[in-house]
């Protein structure tokens, strides 16, 4: 809107000059007048630009009109209450933010290593042929349905993961988060159910759900590490891991941190494969690999049904709180890889 | 191993001496091969891996407590991995070692995502194999079954029916509005669009339940509405929205400059531009983004789940009563323990995972071209523009004042033409005729 009017006042200047150019050698200004339609058609587009920022925005301001009541309530207690009975006044999303961020930790720090990985993979490794194959299923696999995701890790993974579980509790059950309580190392007995529906699983279900998304990101990005470079590398003598570790990795740091970034806010936002498998929990539960989870989407998803006009209130405040974190987490990705070297060209 | 071992040695020595002499003859006639699978490298790596297993078959049947499958191919693995690097490390330096073990590692972590990935839609299908034989699955809804009933009563029709709607609101939405939006980033820089490109891109990753929970809170809250398919098509729309006008955005600037160059200096305006160059040439790679972001809308749960209801009647109309989706199917299937109901579950995600599948594959196939590659009907086409466009230059540059006349002919709806040529000239007059001559008529039309 502001340019189409600009380029209208612009074009005026221009026509009353023409009259001097033979006199000075100034370059000749080269404004076209824009005509009708080209202003019709530059305020529309603009107002589809302002429609499109209207309905992001609007996410944020109804969430937010819609906690207001809740938060008004609770004020900053809201942030440190782990409990949810809104109808007594007394909620607060200490323990679904803290189980919302373990479940998304976990699926990081199971997904990076894997997308770095396969990102190199596809990029310097595999067979030229290959490539095109395989970027088509990392870009499908980022494309199968959350809800699908639930049922694999609820029906195949749960069963196949309580080994690995018990073996990491009975070894490493002194680092407070691989406690489980309830169970001795080495007892041969446990039940199997204090491990099952626990931060630990879901995590790594979301972490497959994110790897293809963070593969994809750093794959583009190493794919852009400049060829000079790369065969300037090989003829100083490296090795394909020697020139990958002094060429590719530093100039896609900016990739790999972004991706990461980005993966970590689609962690914090799933919602229904978090859903079909925890089983829901509200005191603050720093044991990954024991029974019980939680996250604030999973808590929407779960309490929406019932919820009072207040109940409904607070949920959208704990909406609202998961709104400003993946939000925060978005920005800080993108403006990362923006930044970075690497950053000039790439999407994310 | 031992065996293994030698046999690496023996091979490396026999190299180095047959390799040694032929230098002082003469050179070589065989370039040396610099790449690709070498004999030494082969048999160490089948040894190590023969030799990893044997290991964990060794530590798991007769030496430690160890038990289950996962354990098992974790220590094979390990195992493996070690005996490779020492293996490589007896003919080769320590930077060649690393490189062969990385090389070892990074395949291993591509096949372990895309054998998740199979195993994935794989269980999916396998499971689904109990409900998916049956007819009935497809042609009914769940009104007259309860969670005892057979798999041969009642099926998923009432949620296939509702994806259906639900996907076309979404589109009607988001198909104008996402590509405009992708046209203005591109168009019309400045502060303001990138702004607006920076909040649609932090916008992409929004969680999908907060985008049902906005619509819950202004549609259904603020408007006094009820649950329905239509306000799910909402939510799906505020979900795919970001996701569409990023990957046009993306696809739009790959459009090359030199066109649109080319187009502004035949004196095209920048709609004409936008209209006749721009988007035909990056068509492919817009339907591709179309159709991702479709996928991803099909599939989500939870903006359904907050603003559709819940429903196991066939539902038609979007506008009131509650209606229900693939993927909110599932996730009600799911939650009964009844097997049942499991297996309808799991043929219904397995419709659901088809369709994704499909309309990943169309997606690739119209997308696989570059921007601007035309198949043969483009081809043709275009080729027939190109000999009008020449048929109709040809008689504006003859001899006489055919000029005005043969542009009015050629031109069926004439009522817009004076208008239009009006217009132009009086915005910019020492403009010759013929750029202004074609775009004129659709003045109106188009905007």
């Amino acid at each position: 809107m502001v340019s189409a009017v600009e380029g209208s006042g612009r074009a005026e200047p221009s026509r009353s000059e023409e009259p001097e150019k033979p006199e000075r050698p100034l370059p000749r200004k080269a404004f076209a007048a824009r005509s009708l339609g080209d202003r019709i058609f530059r305020y529309q587009l603009t107002a589809t630009g302002v429609a499109v920022l209207a309905i992001m925005a609007g996410v944020g301001l109804f969430l937010l009109l819609r906690a207001g009541q809740a938060l008004k309530v609770r004020g900053f207690a809201f942030l440190t209450t782990a409990e949810w009975q809104p109808d007594v006044h007394r909620f607060g999303i200490a323990a679904v933010l803290t189980g919302t961020l373990l479940i998304a930790l976990v699926a990081v720090a199971i997904s990076v290593p894997l997308a770095v990985g396969t990102a190199l993979f596809i990029s310097d490794v595999a067979p030229r042929p290959l490539r095109r194959t395989l970027v088509t299923m990392v870009d499908l696999m980022a494309a199968v349905p959350s809800v699908v995701y639930g049922l694999w890790g609820l029906f195949f993974l749960q069963g196949h993961v309580i080994g690995l579980s018990r073996w990491l509790s009975d070894w490493f059950g002194w680092f407070p988060l691989f406690t489980v309580d309830g169970t001795q190392p080495g007892e041969p007995l446990a039940s199997e159910s204090v491990y099952t529906a626990s931060t630990f699983i879901a995590g790594l279900v979301v972490a497959l759900m994110v790897a293809p998304i963070q593969c994809s990101v750093m794959r583009e990005v190493f794919a852009q590490a400049p060829a000079g470079e790369r065969e300037g590398a090989y003829a100083l003598g490296a090795t394909r891991w020697g020139m990958i570790r002094s060429v590719v990795l530093p100039y896609g740091k900016g990739g790999i941190i972004g991706g990461t970034m980005l993966g970590l806010g689609r962690a914090l936002g799933e919602t229904i494969a978090v859903y079909l498998i925890i089983s829901p929990v509200f005191t603050i539960q720093p044991h990954i690999l024991q029974t019980g989870a939680n996250s604030v989407s999973s808590l929407i998803a779960l309490h929406y049904g019932d919820a009072s006009t207040f109940g409904m209130s607070a949920l959208m405040a704990a909406g609202l709180a998961l709104f400003l974190l993946t939000l925060a987490v978005n920005f800080t990705a993108s403006t990362v890889v923006a930044r970075s070297r690497s950053g000039a060209q790439s999407e994310a | 191993m031992t065996v293994v071992e030698e046999n690496a040695v023996r091979d490396n020595g026999v190299e180095e001496t047959a390799a040694a002499p032929q230098p002082a003859d003469e050179l070589p006639d065989v370039p040396r091969r610099i790449g690709g699978p070498t004999r030494s490298g082969v048999l160490s790596l089948t040894g190590a891996a023969a030799s990893g297993l044997c290991t964990a078959v060794l530590l798991f049947g007769q030496l430690a407590p160890f038990s289950g499958a996962l354990g098992f191919t974790v220590t094979a693995y390990l195992g493996f991995l070690l005996i490779y690097a020492v293996l490589t490390g007896l003919e080769e330096n320590g930077q060649a070692v690393r490189d062969r073990v990385m090389t070892v590692v990074l395949w291993s972590a591509a096949t372990l995502l895309f054998v998740a990935l199979a195993l994935v839609v794989g269980f999916t299908g396998w499971r689904g194999r109990e409900a998916l034989p049956h007819a009935n699955f497809f042609t009914q809804d769940m009104q007259a079954s309860g969670p005892l009933d057979p798999l041969t009563n009642g099926g998923i029709a009432h949620a296939m029916l509702g994806t259906l709607t639900m996907i076309t609101i979404a589109l009607v939405i988001t198909v104008p509005l996402g590509l405009a939006c992708a046209v203005y980033l591109n168009q019309i820089p400045g502060r303001f669009s990138r702004f607006v490109r920076t909040i649609v891109e932090a916008m992409t990753a929004l969680p999908s339940i907060v985008a049902g929970l906005m619509v819950y809170a202004t549609w259904i809250l603020g408007l006094g509405m009820q649950k329905s398919g239509l306000a799910a098509g909402f939510a799906i729309s505020v979900m795919m929205l970001p996701i569409v006008i990023r990957a046009a955005d993306v696809v739009l600037r790959l459009v090359p400059g030199t066109l649109t160059e080319a187009a502004e200096a035949l004196g095209a305006p920048r709609w004409r531009t936008v209209w006749h160059v721009v988007l035909p040439t990056a068509r492919s790679g817009l339907a591709t983004a179309v159709i991702l972001g479709t996928a991803r809308g099909i599939g989500e749960t939870s903006p359904v789940l907050l603003t559709a209801g819940f429903t196991a009647a066939l539902n038609a109309d979007p506008t009131s009563g509650p209606m229900i989706s693939l993927p909110l199917a599932v996730f009600n299937f799911v939650k009964s323990p009844e097997p049942t109901m499991i297996a309808r579950g799991f043929g219904a995600a397995a419709v659901l995972m088809a369709l994704v599948l499909v309309l990943f594959a169309i997606a690739r196939v119209i997308g696989g071209r570059g921007p601007g590659h035309q198949n043969k009907r483009q081809a043709r086409r275009a080729a027939r523009a190109s000999r009008r466009d020449a048929e109709r230059y040809a008689e504006l540059h003859a001899p006489g004042l055919k000029l005005f006349a043969d542009g009015t002919q050629d031109n069926t709806d004439e009522p817009d033409q004076p208008r239009g040529a009006g217009l132009h000239q009086s915005a910019a007059p020492p403009r010759s005729a013929t750029s202004h001559n074609a775009p004129a008529p659709d003045n109106e039309g188009d905007n």
